[in-house]
């Protein structure tokens, strides 16, 4: 199993982490990107998320085979959420399986790394105090 | 003979719109400045990439009749 997606409802990682499962993988990894209640310290309320879907999706499917030509991997899957999102839901899913620990590592830890600064999507955070803004790093 | 421009996130709202359209003449880049003195987007064309027809593309590319040109603000997804 390999690939990027976008989701618009809630993220089913069970069913990621039961995929990733293959008789030849000796380790398998998994990093989940959680909404939390705080940044720069400011109070978080909520989060939305917003995609250029065609572009998102293959420029992610590139991070993936980026990372499945580096290392041997038996499995390497990212799946991100867009829409409205809650304080403790799982934003992004990364998971990893391969022959030896150390590529499975390596691989989410790239994937997520190249997902943040290249794919198109973008998070909208709305404060307690009624703000919201768009997160536009430079 | 026209493109239609794609916004996202923060241009979006500065816009007041998903998409508009303009004439298909001269580069990405041209269409990036006329429509930053339009909206007054904030970005200079150097904060931004630029995807056309959903591939990225450099900004000198000479647009053509129905191009989908989206302007890529900084991404902020994981």
């Amino acid at each position: 199993m390999s690939g990027f997606a976008l989701v618009e409802g809630e993220i089913e990682t069970m069913a990621l982490r039961r995929a990733l499962g293959h008789d030849g993988a000796g380790g398998v990894v998994v990093f989940e990107g959680v909404v939390r209640d705080r940044n720069d310290g400011r109070t978080v309320r909520a989060l939305s998320y917003q995609a250029y879907a065609a572009l998102a999706t293959s420029e992610g499917n590139r991070i993936i085979a980026e990372a499945r030509a580096r290392d041997e991997l038996t499995a390497l899957v990212c799946v991100h959420r867009v829409g409205d999102l809650a304080i403790g839901d799982v934003a992004v899913f990364v998971g990893a399986s391969a022959p030896h620990r150390g590529a499975a590592f390596d691989a989410v830890r790239y994937v997520i790394d190249e997902v943040k600064r290249r794919v198109p999507i973008w998070k909208k955070e709305r404060y307690a105090d009624g703000d919201s803004e768009w997160l536009h790093p430079s | 003979m026209s493109v239609t421009i794609l916004y996202f996130a923060s241009l979006r709202d500065r816009a007041g719109r998903d998409t508009e359209k303009l004439p298909a003449e001269g580069t990405a880049a041209e269409a990036y400045e006329l429509l930053r003195a339009r909206h007054d987007f904030a970005f200079a064309r150097t904060q931004l990439r630029v995807a056309i027809n959903g591939a990225l593309a450099g900004w000198d590319k000479a647009l053509r009749d129905g191009d989908e040109i989206a302007f890529i603000p900084p991404v902020s997804g994981g």
